[in-house]
């Protein structure tokens, strides 16, 4: 199994408990879109799968490897293995393209060769397949402050595509895009997943997007999972309960320049 | 309430003020009477004609290469010093570590350049490289401080982001941190380095070499005309320190 | 797939550092750096017995009396020349400054070329008196004026008053021009429009970078007593002509004291008043 969680819950330092009680597999090459309403908790179920956060009860099994019973070391070695597509990708916005998406096998690096790929990309041919997959190899030695939101969250995945990780995570990873680019991204997601073989688990706030391209989809709310079924059996009952009453969408956070205050004395 | 202590701070600092003139005892009154003026004068004609000779103006160019060295080292030193104080300084090590390396700053940044000058003078013989070291201590204060500061201040999610994919602390900090705030601490180690042409082109008055010796002997000797030539390169120096940095600012640090 | 493509920014990186390392070679040469310096035999015994004098620190009672003295001195050598820099710094700043120009007005903004090369004088003037250490300046002073705290009045005094000059004329500059615009169309003088139209939004930014300078003069003023312009910094210079550690280390305390009691005074003058 890619992915277990039994009896898996977490509780917020602020004492609110936002997952309780997820049972979930993923088999290996499985694609799974987790929806529902902001505020379910489908962001927290991305981060306790990507060891960002710890479970505060239940068990967790990744890669056939229990992170928590890991060593620290041990554990690098298994998140080097499991590729996280964030929804703001936190590139720095003066690194180059070609920089950020080479990081993302820092975790395959010695230290060394990744200092040496800081002052010079050492594997420019790859970055740039890696970016022509998803139609940015002119943006190779762009900065990333030159990028649109879009485009920001293009490379973010062309990131983790570089990283070539056995478990593939995206927290809502076309949230930036026009619809026709987002259904692109997805069914480009997909392809890879399903060519590489590797499981795919993405949250995904567009509904018609998570059942067109997604075979499996699980639905969350109130931190429990509603339901777990084949994309083709979801029923518009079900979506409609899943999304009654919801609260409206936030939009992601941006951050703010940096605005040097000079001292002189 | 407020308005009232305001107005009270205010009075007592015109307080301070008129008593600082009392307790020092200022006599403006003899410095601006014909006799001081005159004395003035007579020693201020001396700097009017420097002294341009040829032998001269190159132990000032010398002097001036010297100044300009261990200012550059001075600050290179510092930053790096300064990072390595600052990443325990900004809290990245735990409380105790923060604690520490607080207070080491502190006092680095508490004890002026030209007493580390004459302290580094003891402790490695005259020379500028007691002058470089001294720029170097009290610098790094200064510079871990601010930087502890632009290190706290930067958004953390790029660290982490490679942190979770694998990547060990230093790899980590050099591609999610360092990019972030590099700019920053250029900025801020050159207008440091601004600071410390001035200092390093004093610090000789303690025996730590550069224009400052040359300065401080011509001075002792009664020389005016070549302590006015000093004086002039110092300004030349600062002005010349000043540009190139606002250049350098300029084109790496604010596009 | 065609061939690697080449990355724009590595000739300049390499230029970059080679660069750095022909400036870096001289640079260490020329500045004599040598860390080793530090831990060689004589240095560090002498270094050593030094140290060794510091604990504990000087504090019997007519010690402690001069220590005060010489504290109050440096207090009142910062806060005295502090005063007189407002004194020079206030007119330079008014007749630098483009925000009083009248010739500006019609112009758009931007003065005359004969008003910014009357301007000039005082601009330099600044600039020169700024740029020389205020060391130097007491340095000079001393010799001209005699020993004592006057010289150290006067050196913090010049080169204040160009700092603040060069600031103040800044500030002028960036607050809202409209305001003085419309008192200059109303007929009113230079120095109303100033009083009337800049200082109140002004204000609270001056304050506070006075409050910023005085601190920075504190942190001269220990130090100008090593050339004999009075308070702290003569007494240390005494003191580690005759190493005795303990009385430095005393006044290395009372530098730590002192400093962070600006640090506190500024930041609670910033906020009460800004």
């Amino acid at each position: 199994m890619s992915v277990r969680l039994a009896g898996v819950g977490f509780v917020h330092a602020n004492g609110v408990q936002t997952l309780s009680d997820i049972e979930l597999s993923v088999a290996p090459g499985e694609r799974v879109a987790v929806i529902g309403p902001s505020g379910a908790g489908k962001t927290t179920l991305l981060n306790l799968l990507a060891t960002r956060l710890r479970p505060s009860h239940g068990r967790l099994e990744l890669l056939g490897e229990q992170p928590w019973g890991l060593s620290s070391r041990a554990r690098q070695r298994l998140r080097a293995r499991i590729g996280l597509v964030h929804q703001a990708p936190p590139l720095p916005p003066r690194q180059r393209v070609v920089t950020a998406v080479g990081a993302g096998r820092i975790g395959r690096w010695s230290t060394l060769r990744a200092l040496a790929n800081l002052i010079h990309p050492l594997d420019r041919g790859g970055v740039r397949d890696a970016l022509a997959r998803l139609d940015l190899a002119d943006k190779l030695f762009a900065r990333c402050d030159q990028l649109s939101g879009g485009q920001l969250q293009r490379v973010g995945i062309a990131r983790v595509l570089y990283q070539s990780p056995e478990l593939m995570l995206a927290d809502e990873p076309v949230s930036a895009m026009d619809p026709i680019l987002a259904g692109h991204t997805l069914a480009l997601l997909n392809r890879e997943a399903a060519q590489r073989g590797i499981s795919l688990l993405a949250s995904v706030h567009a509904v018609e997007l998570a059942l067109e391209h997604f075979p499996r989809i699980v639905g969350v709310r109130d931190g429990r999972i509603v339901f777990d079924r084949p994309a083709a059996e979801v029923t518009a009952a079900e979506l409609q309960a899943l999304y009654a009453n919801a609260q409206l969408q936030q939009a992601p956070e941006l951050h703010a320049p940096l605005q040097p205050i000079i001292p002189r004395c | 309430m407020t308005r009232l202590i305001n107005g009270l701070l205010l009075a007592a600092l015109l307080i301070a003020a008129l008593w600082s003139f009392q307790f020092l005892d200022l006599d403006f009154a003899n410095l601006v009477s014909a006799d001081g003026l005159s004395q003035m004068a007579d020693y201020a004609s001396g700097f009017l004609s420097p002294d341009f000779s040829a032998p001269h103006l190159n132990a000032i160019g010398r002097g001036a290469l010297e100044t300009l060295a261990m200012s550059a080292l001075g600050t290179l030193l510092a930053a790096l010093l300064g990072l390595a104080l600052a990443l325990p300084a900004s809290g990245r090590y735990g409380v105790l570590a923060l604690q520490a390396s607080r207070l080491l700053l502190n006092a680095l940044r508490a004890i002026p350049e030209l007493v580390w000058a004459a302290l580094m003078v003891l402790a490695a013989g005259l020379g500028p490289n007691a002058g470089t070291l001294a720029l170097a201590l009290h610098t790094a204060g200064v510079l871990g401080r601010l930087f502890a500061e632009a290190l706290e201040n930067t958004p953390a999610e790029p660290a982490d982001a490679v942190r979770l994919a694998g990547g060990g602390r230093v790899a980590a900090f050099c591609y999610g941190t360092l990019p972030g705030v590099w700019p920053q601490l250029v900025a801020y180690t050159l207008y440091r380095w601004e600071n410390n042409i001035r200092m390093a082109s004093v610090l000789g008055f303690v025996g730590a070499g550069g224009l400052g010796q040359m300065l401080y002997i011509s001075l002792s000797l009664f020389q005016e005309a070549q302590a006015a030539t000093v004086i002039l390169a110092m300004l030349l120096l600062v002005l010349g320190v000043d540009a190139l940095s606002g250049w350098v600012r300029q084109r790496w640090v604010t596009q | 797939m065609n061939s690697l493509p080449r990355d724009p920014a590595a000739l300049p990186r390499l230029l970059l550092t080679l660069l750095a390392l022909a400036l870096l070679w001289p640079g260490l040469s020329l500045s004599e750096l040598d860390l080793t310096a530090l831990f060689r035999a004589d240095n560090a015994t002498v270094m050593g017995g030094f140290l060794a004098g510091f604990w504990p620190p000087a504090h019997d009672a007519s010690f402690l009396q001069l220590l005060w003295q010489a504290t109050l001195e440096t207090l009142a050598i910062a806060t005295a020349g502090m005063c007189l820099a407002l004194l020079i710094a206030m007119p330079c700043a008014l007749l630098a400054t483009r925000a009083l120009s009248l010739s500006a007005l019609p112009r758009g903004g931007r003065p005359a070329g004969w008003a910014v090369a009357l301007r000039w004088p005082v601009r330099g003037l600044l600039i020169v008196l700024r740029s020389v250490p205020e060391i130097v300046w007491a340095l000079l002073f001393v010799r001209a004026v005699g020993l004592g705290p006057t010289a150290g009045v006067l050196a913090i005094a010049i080169t204040y008053s160009g700092m603040l000059g060069k600031v103040y004329a800044e500030i002028f500059e960036s607050v809202d021009p409209r305001p003085t615009r419309a008192l200059f169309g109303a007929g009113s003088g230079r120095l109303a429009a100033f009083a009337y139209g800049i200082l109140p939004n002004a204000a609270s930014e001056m304050l506070s970078y006075t409050v910023y300078r005085w601190e920075c003069a504190v942190r001269a003023s220990v130090v100008m007593g090593f050339v004999g312009a009075g308070g702290l910094g003569q007494q240390m210079d005494l003191s580690l002509r005759m190493f005795a550690g303990g009385e430095v280390a005393s006044m290395l305390l009372t530098f730590l004291l002192l400093v962070l009691l600006a640090d506190r005074l500024s930041r609670l003058l910033r906020e009460r008043y800004t």
